[in-house]
């Protein structure tokens, strides 16, 4: 149990955020911040504990989105099962791309392409096709009642995606401490190796898939909740995939924590950026840029790699000094 | 049906269009030749390139055929010191640091440009910009004619320089078997930093070649490198001929496709080849393994 207590320790201060601050901009930067958490939570299963770097988490996004969108526009369907309906429609996008791409033996340069290439695939087919609005896009429309995943207080969408956050949390800590999640990391080391010591690569990659495009495309289900909105460029545009990796990747990949941290450094320098030279367009993405760059140059464990590793340092060095004292004293 | 005339007229379009397709894939393919990794900022660079050319003509008048000579050794040394300074270091010599170091390069990139210049499209007006030449039976664009005889020179010149050159030499010997190359003396941090400046002049090559045609916007080169990717991988990685051949393929392909379906569903024929031979045969027409 105590392994699950850092990850309860965070949401509960998490989650004590809306009593001190009300502001509605600060909730809604939180909101986001969450939404592109859990997004890269999903890319940090397969990327950070697999080693499979995707760079097309919008296919997942998109489809989560687009399923819940078409199923209550459309059809009229509640939106709680609509949003049931968006993660499965997003594991079965994982499923299928993750069985035709790791039969395939694709890996390195070759995955980053073929998912690049399936996200783009879908964006171009949702930007003509009539059931996704084609270049329109879809509005859902708006009901503020609980049991149409609406709220009238930004509180409540807060504490939901933060609810689906903290479940994100807790399947990456069940994972880390799994035989699955040894069998992931092993074939992320070194796949030929672990595939000599007995262990099925494509069915752990495959696992992995599914669950990362499922907890992406939850996140692209809680976009449509928020903005009632969704269009091809968002839903299956560059800008997601970038993020989903961008966070787990600057916070530390392969970690618990790595999402949550990255997403909220990299959106509170976004906003800084825009705070100080006003909404420039283009300014919060080139720092993205050079924060991914500095990071894999300076802490390519990111920040969360960079905090235990300093935190063991200066253990270490407390535990010399203290050994050197008790010398002296000694001596 | 259609004529035949028009559909031939459509296959000399595409192979017109296919010839810097080509030489922007070569680039690609000749940078993961040698380092192994897909380029994500290859498009950036194009993007780049194009506002370089462009504003070579607007603020100094120069044609962009004669600016290709000033621009391609520019980004020569451009490509050089990114991969020297920014990629080599940043990446501790690992293959998925790599990718993700030219990633946030493309960002960084290309949002420095929209942050400079704005989301605006840029053209330039030539005098020769909608010139075009009688086939008898057709018109062909005059750019697009010399920019397909270019193309073809400088994909000479690069395998002169391959062949020929002491660095061509080490360029080859260090994509065969780096560790060896390492061990006969090469120094493989300067060659592949040579590998990524000759790539990255191909680009700013393309981009003086499209400029007359073509516009200048911080997201132009996208277009053009996701087709790249697909020439790339269609040709085999690493396969200059395969880059060419491959090229030309996609070029006449978007141009049937695009002329039967229309423009969005014909790109979609290119991605749905790229993902069919990436999962097919990864290796390519001409590649020799994956």
């Amino acid at each position: 149990m105590r392994a699950f207590l850092p990850i309860a320790v965070v949401v509960a201060v998490l989650a004590a955020v809306p009593l001190l601050i009300h502001s509605n901009v600060v909730l809604n930067f939180l909101v986001v911040t969450l939404m592109i958490a859990l997004a890269g939570q999903g890319w940090n299963i397969l990327g950070g504990y697999g080693g499979q770097y995707s760079f097309g988490h919008a296919a997942f996004f998109g489809t989560g989105a687009y399923m819940t969108a078409i199923l209550q526009v459309h059809y009229g369907v509640n939106a709680w099962i609509g949003f049931a309906a968006g993660i499965a429609a997003g594991a079965a996008a994982g499923a299928i791309i993750g069985t035709l791409a790791f039969r395939a033996g694709l890996r390195s340069s070759y995955f980053a392409l073929v998912t690049l290439a399936f996200a783009e695939v879908l964006r171009i087919l949702a930007s003509v096709a009539p059931i996704t609005g084609a270049g329109v896009g879809l509005l859902v429309k708006l009901d503020l009642r609980a049991q149409s995943f609406q709220f009238q207080s930004r509180v409540i969408f807060y504490l939901v995606i933060l609810a689906l956050v903290a479940v994100s949390l807790v399947m990456a800590q069940l994972l880390e401490r799994s035989r699955f999640g040894v069998w992931l990391i092993a074939v992320r080391e070194n796949e030929d190796a672990a595939m000599a010591l007995g262990v099925d690569a494509f069915t752990v990659k495959f696992g992995a898939m599914v669950l990362s495009a499922a907890i992406t495309a939850a996140a692209g289900c809680f976009y449509v909740q928020y903005f009632l909105f969704i269009d091809s460029g968002i839903a299956y545009g560059a800008w997601i995939s970038i993020e989903a990796l961008l966070t787990p990747i600057i916070g530390g990949v392969g970690t618990v924590f790595g999402a949550l941290v990255g997403a909220l450094v990299v959106k509170s320098l976004g906003e800084g950026a825009k705070l100080v030279t006003g909404d420039v367009p283009g300014l919060d993405l080139m720092i993205y840029g050079a924060v991914l760059i500095a990071v894999i140059r300076f802490a390519p464990r990111g920040l969360v790699g960079a905090f235990t590793d300093a935190r063991a340092h200066l253990a270490r060095r407390l535990m010399t000094s203290r050994s050197a004292i008790k010398e002296v004293a000694r001596g | 049906m259609l004529s035949p005339v028009i559909l031939f007229t459509a296959v000399l379009n595409g192979l017109m269009t296919g010839a810097v397709y080509a030489l922007v894939a070569l680039g690609l393919t000749l940078i993961y030749g040698v380092l192994h990794i897909i380029n994500f900022a290859h498009g950036a660079l194009l993007s780049a390139a194009l506002f370089a050319a462009f504003f070579a003509y607007q603020k100094f008048g120069l044609d962009p055929y004669l600016a290709a000579l000033l621009i391609a050794p520019a980004f020569f040394a451009l490509g050089y010191g990114l991969q020297r300074f920014v990629i080599g270091p940043a990446s501790h010599g690992d293959d998925r640091n790599m990718l993700l170091v030219t990633l946030g390069l493309a960002v960084l990139i290309e949002n420095a440009l929209l942050y400079a210049f704005h989301a605006d499209t840029r053209t330039i007006d030539l005098s020769y910009g909608f010139k075009s030449v009688d086939l008898g039976f057709t018109f062909l664009s005059l750019p697009r004619i010399i920019s397909f005889a270019a193309v073809f020179a400088v994909a000479l010149l690069l395998w002169l320089i391959m062949a020929l050159t002491d660095t061509g030499k080490a360029i080859r010997a260090v994509a065969k078997e780096k560790l060896g190359a390492e061990l006969a003396g090469i120094d493989v941090a300067h060659i592949y930093a040579m590998t990524f400046g000759l790539g990255t002049a191909c680009v700013a090559i393309a981009a003086c070649l499209l400029i007359p045609t073509y516009y200048a916007n911080p997201k132009a080169g996208d277009a053009f490198v996701l087709i790249a990717f697909t020439i790339v991988v269609l040709g085999g990685m690493g396969s200059v001929p395969g880059a060419l051949l491959g090229g030309l393929l996609i070029g006449v392909v978007e141009s049937l496709a695009g002329f039967y379906f229309g423009e969005s569903l014909g790109q979609l024929g290119i991605f749905l080849i790229f993902i069919v031979v990436l999962l097919v045969r990864p290796r390519g027409l001409f590649g020799v393994s994956a």
